[in-house]
């Protein structure tokens, strides 16, 4: 007999904060590498802390190292506690703890994938149900076709009575052939609500946190669009060097590191239309047409629109630091970009004729994440005579690192006889605003892809339009050393960037101040 | 969280209006100290407290952490006093890190007396900030207080297990949510164990069973019958029971209420069982039986509630759900949060429970 949609309710779940998550069995490939201790050892813990996890919850993780599951247990143990943002329940952790296994053996090793469907099969015995699976591939990216392959058929990519997922880490692809070839493998053996690619930068809360901005404040929408607003800055800086990064960073660069996945993410929040709801598939949709409406740019265009720069030695946090060539891992004569910056044009009905520059570096003069928006000046200064002259636009800032915030720039008579302007920012900090901690974004996307919420993850058409946009510039300046003998242009550590990146701005435009 | 640097005022005879100055004052003197010194602007609290327990508060108030309001307004009475004195103090969470803030709490403590209450919200209301929501607990009782403070507060904090008599407690309770938004801790205590029976009944194969329950058991600590009747009124009224007095069951095996209601054409049998043993308030554990032989068990254990499932066929499974004990802060604590949210499903389940009282 067929359910009633009285019984597909459950009425037990109105008015709670957290929903049910279906029992589930997580099973992370890559599991004692640095993001699955560093990340979502720490998370799962942090889960299980605040009863967040499901009723019936197992991981399995799989590497290449052969061990006990013992041994393996020692070593989550160990990230948690080395890395979870609070320290750990002992019976809490034991009781997670005694839920983990292990299996080691090369990904490609048909073996290792007989193993696991034994494990997963006896955890489903030992809860007397199917429990759902997602496998979280926290590998290098040249495994993720591996993996789903042997996945595929090893016939545990579907199950009759329970939901399987894929939750695939970034990067999705270093170039927009890798990005369409990584889909079709993926999609030829998932189907797309199965997968979810991680963007981590959308599970932070300020990320989220713009969409409530923009949507649920009805006095910035009317001014949202090209009559309006002058330019949009999107901004990624960081005080850091490259770190002990030498090996990924050499051959990812700022471009894709940052601007192909996050900036592009937060371009689309700031030029997404109001989707119909807040479901995955409407938000997604509202931001693949954003990502379409951008132009994909030609090599003749790329001098115009985009440019790339390495830091020098400099001097950061009051010490002097070297440059990117001298730190230790980058090859001799690199001419990977650690600084990136696009002028980006969205050809549509509300945003033709606006520029939106975006720009990211490592060793910049300190760490910022931020979006300015510059609204038009006033079509009329009546206050020229009186000696205006710090009358500037309105500019509505939203800080998303390290205060989240809001910040407007109005202008104001300074006291005095005279009717003198100048500006002065009116800033409201969410810090001060909400008692809660944010949680840690991994722990909100674990748990939504557990539950098969794809609403903060990549969708398949996202993620090649973003590669459409980017790849012709990362196609172009691989095969240009750059215009300046010796590489590509430098900026000193600590600095404000390349001077270069003053040429992507429209006349009267500039930079704000990193 | 480590407090650690504060500013504080204080003066004997005073008034509302000096206190407020010196806020101020204060306010600017720690934004001139450090500019990344900024006032957290969330929720004004005011706790109506006994002066000889004063200290007792503040201490449950300081483990609250994070979760503290970001002005409380501790109104300590004291029979007989003449005189109206009062301290500020605001504190930082910290010292601001470089290009970081260090977020600021203020709280305001003014010592009254009975020549006060007349006028307290002339007291109360210039110290609070205008716009931000406000919270009231009065943990000593003080009804009547409570009723005049009402008027300028927007939430109310209680704790329906802390009236001797549960008929009392949910009295108390639905008075209050006729002039305010009421959150109870009784009912946040119950918050885990809500979570766990949905979850138990969320896959769609099981969803039917919730309408095929024939019997619940509930164990609670000796002074918490009204935290027992809340979570089975919470079940009432999520799944349409119709409710009617409980009866006391003396079977020689501690206090107890039994009796059922009416789901449907069937009977649910109802019995809430005190636990001697259970030294904290809240529930020791829930058990629900269905027609189909399935019966679900959730009990307290160590890192988490112990669950106990018996499937239709008789087979028998346990585990533990893991989960971190909050302890009565957190409990707290998560009372404050929830002064800013709205939990629709409180006031029926309260609604229920009173017509479950015997």
């Amino acid at each position: 007999m067929a359910a009633t949609a009285t019984e597909l309710e459950n009425p037990l779940t109105a008015g709670l904060e957290r929903q049910p998550v279906a029992p589930t069995t997580l099973v992370i490939f890559g599991a004692t590498g640095d993001l699955a201790r560093r990340k979502l050892l720490p998370a799962l813990y942090n889960l299980a802390h605040d009863g967040a996890l499901p009723e019936r919850f197992h991981m399995v993780g799989i590497s290449r190292k052969h061990k006990e599951h013992a041994e393996f247990r020692t070593e989550c143990e160990e990230a948690i506690r080395r890395f979870s943002r609070r320290k750990p329940d002992e019976d809490v952790l034991a009781g997670l703890l005694a839920n983990v296994k292990y299996v080691g053996g090369t990904f490609d090793d048909d073996a290792v994938y007989a193993q696991l469907s034994t494990l997963l099969d006896g955890c489903d015995e030992e809860a007397g149900e199917p429990l759902n699976r997602a496998f979280y591939l926290s590998t290098a990216p040249s495994f993720f076709p591996v993996i789903v392959g042997e996945l595929g058929s090893s016939k545990l990519a579907r199950h009759d009575r329970a939901d399987v997922r894929v939750i695939i880490e970034k990067p999705f692809g270093t170039t927009l052939l890798q990005a369409r070839e990584l889909n079709r493998c993926v999609l030829a053996i998932f189907d797309e609500p199965q997968v979810f690619r991680i963007d981590h930068y959308l599970g932070k809360e300020t990320v989220q946190n713009m969409l409530a901005f923009r949507f649920a404040n009805g006095m910035f929408e009317p001014l949202w669009n090209r009559n309006y607003i002058d330019s949009v800055q999107i901004t990624a800086a960081e005080e850091l060097g490259i770190g002990s990064r030498a090996d990924y960073y050499d051959s990812a660069g700022a471009l894709r590191d940052l601007i192909q996945n996050h900036m592009l993410q937060l371009l689309c929040h700031v030029a997404m239309e109001p989707p119909v709801s807040f479901t995955a598939e409407e938000v997604r949709n509202e931001k693949v047409k954003v990502l379409q409406s951008i132009p994909q740019p030609t090599p003749a265009d790329i001098p115009e629109m985009a440019v790339r720069a390495q830091y020098a030695a400099g001097h950061a946090g009051g010490e002097d630091v070297s440059g990117y060539l001298e730190e230790e891992g980058v090859p001799e004569g690199s001419i990977t970009e650690t600084y990136a910056a696009l002028r980006l044009e969205v050809d549509n009905w509300r945003w033709a004729g606006v520029p939106f520059y975006l720009r990211t570096g490592k060793r910049l003069a300190r760490k910022i994440t931020e979006i300015a928006v510059t609204l038009k000046p006033v079509p009329h200064l009546a206050f020229s005579q009186g000696g205006s002259l710090g009358v500037q636009p309105n500019q509505l800032v939203l800080t998303l690192q390290p205060n989240e915030g809001v910040s407007l720039r109005l202008g104001a008579k300074i006291p005095g006889t005279r009717m003198i302007i100048r500006p002065v920012n009116m800033e409201f900090l969410y810090g001060t605003a909400f008692l809660s901690q944010s949680p840690e974004a991994y722990e909100r996307l674990i748990t939504d892809a557990m539950r098969g919420d794809a609403t903060l993850f990549t969708r398949n058409d996202e993620v090649e339009a973003q590669w459409g946009i980017c790849d012709p510039i990362v196609g172009t300046w691989s095969q240009t050393p750059g215009p300046r003998a010796g590489g590509i242009p430098k900026y000193p550590a600590g600095s404000q960037g390349p001077e270069e990146a003053g040429g992507l701005l429209r006349e009267g435009d500039r930079w704000r101040a990193i | 969280m480590s407090v650690t640097s504060d500013a504080v005022w204080s003066e004997q005879g005073t008034t509302p209006d000096a206190i407020e100055a010196a806020l101020r004052e204060l306010l600017i003197q720690r934004h001139a100290e450090n500019g990344n010194f900024v006032p957290a602007r969330v929720l004004n609290m005011i706790a109506f407290v006994d002066r000889e327990w004063t200290g007792e508060i503040a201490n449950r108030l300081r483990g609250v952490g994070r979760y503290h309001a970001s002005r409380l307004l501790v109104l300590a009475y004291e029979p007989g006093r003449e005189r109206l004195d009062a301290r500020v103090m605001i504190a930082s969470e910290g010292e601001p890190q470089p290009g970081e803030l260090a977020l600021l709490r203020e709280t305001v403590v003014v010592e009254i007396g009975d020549r006060h209450l007349d006028d307290l919200l002339t007291i109360a209301d210039p110290l609070v900030v205008t716009d931000l929501p406000t919270l009231l607990w009065s943990p000593h009782g003080h009804h009547g207080i409570v009723d005049v403070l009402l008027e300028m507060s927007q939430a109310v904090l209680l704790d329906s297990v802390e009236e001797p008599l549960a008929r009392a407690a949910l009295d108390r309770a639905c008075t209050l949510t006729e002039r305010a938004y009421v959150v109870d801790l009784a009912w946040l205590r119950s918050t885990p164990w809500r979570e766990r029976l949905a979850a138990a009944f969320d896959p769609a194969s099981l969803r039917p069973e919730l309408h095929a329950i024939t019997a619940v058991t509930v164990r609670h600590h000796q002074a918490s019958t009204a935290a027992a009747l809340l979570l089975v009124g919470w079940l009432a009224s999520r799944l349409d029971w119709q409710v009617g007095p409980l009866a006391s069951d003396g079977d020689g095996d501690g206090d107890a209420l039994a009796g059922s209601v009416r789901a449907g054409g069937k009977e649910v049998a109802l019995r809430l069982q005190a636990a001697p043993e259970l030294s904290v308030p809240g529930l020791e554990g829930v058990t629900l039986e269905t027609a189909s032989g399935l019966r679900l068990g959730l009990r307290r254990g160590t890192g988490g509630l112990r669950a106990n499932w018996r499937d239709g066929q008789g087979v028998e499974r346990e585990w533990t759900i893991p989960g971190a004990s909050r302890g009565e802060a957190g409990v707290l604590g998560e009372g404050i949060r929830q002064a800013l949210l709205r939990d629709p499903t409180y006031v029926p389940a309260l609604m229920a429970a009173r017509g479950m009282l015997p």
